[in-house]
């Protein structure tokens, strides 16, 4: 966490020093008047300065960026991180040259950068923020593939009339399929085995 | 790069971070990295499973690949 102690006339100039200081706006600190400034009276009272302690607050995005901007220089990467918060979110947007490395098979790279994120963000917090990662749109070009290979695998089930069982996936991947069969009379979905191999079973309606 | 890169997921995950020891132990066709923290922190640094510690070995792996190198991740 940075501190930064600043004295001047006012307390809104020390706090102004301060801002600048840290390079942080208004909204991502906390503010302490350690001391009010007095002009003193006709020249008897000695003139006090304002003194004020200003407490850069480190919130969700601030730390996952922090943490992801030390393991991309690790990884001799060149990373471009986006953050947007919402109440229960935080979407952190990569972009750079070259990162199919950061994703890796079927996302397992994506999501073990992901769940450790996850993790040390929301380590001792009493609100659990849900972090979600994502490179050049990836995740939403795997959520398309996912639901194409729901519908293909669901018409395989009522076909055949026997169960097609996926491969194993995160919970995250799970949900787009059991979502993208939802509505459908013909086949159900289920999932079934322990984490991390849980995998979800189509099986046909009788 | 590679000790820095656990050291820091380590340090970012535990309660205790000065307590979080890395050493890199070159061998002949790979490096070992060994990741020592708190007694109470394992938990912290391993998960349900080996879930943590597998997505710690996950991350080790991309600095291993552009390395072009064998790398060994033992939590003790």
């Amino acid at each position: 966490m940075k501190i930064v102690e600043k004295t001047a006339k006012t307390v809104d100039e020390a706090v102004e020093l301060a801002l600048k200081e840290l390079g942080a706006a208004k909204e991502e600190v906390e503010i302490e008047v350690l001391e009010e400034p007095s002009k003193g009276i006709l020249g008897l009272i000695k003139v006090k300065q304002a003194r004020v302690k200003v407490v850069l607050k480190e919130g969700p995005s601030q730390k996952a960026s922090n943490l992801l901007k030390q393991i991309f220089k690790s990884l001799e990467l060149d990373v471009d991180i986006k953050t947007t918060e919402n109440e229960k979110s935080l979407l952190v947007d990569l972009k750079g040259h070259d990162l199919g490395i950061l994703i890796g098979r079927r996302g397992e790279t994506l999501d073990a950068l992901q769940y450790l994120v996850n993790l040390s963000v929301n380590k001792n917090q009493e609100t659990r923020k849900k972090i979600i990662i994502d490179i050049e749109g990836y995740r939403n070009r795997r959520e398309k593939t996912l639901q194409k290979l729901a519908l293909k695998l669901a018409d395989k089930a009522r076909q055949r009339g026997r169960n097609v069982v996926l491969e194993p996936m995160s919970s995250q991947e799970r949900r787009i399929i059991h979502t993208a069969l939802q509505g459908r009379d013909d086949i159900y979905t289920f999932s079934e085995g322990e984490e991390p191999y849980r995998k979800i079973i189509i099986s046909p309606k009788k | 790069m590679m000790k820095e890169l656990v050291e820091n997921l380590a340090k970012a995950l535990v309660d205790q971070p000065e307590k979080v020891v890395v050493n890199l132990i070159e061998k002949d066709k790979s490096t070992l990295i060994e990741l020592k923290v708190a007694p109470e922190d394992m938990g912290k640094v391993i998960g349900k499973q080996g879930r943590i510690a597998k997505a710690i070995r996950t991350l080790v792996k991309v600095a291993a690949t552009r390395q072009k190198k064998k790398v060994i991740v033992e939590i003790i």
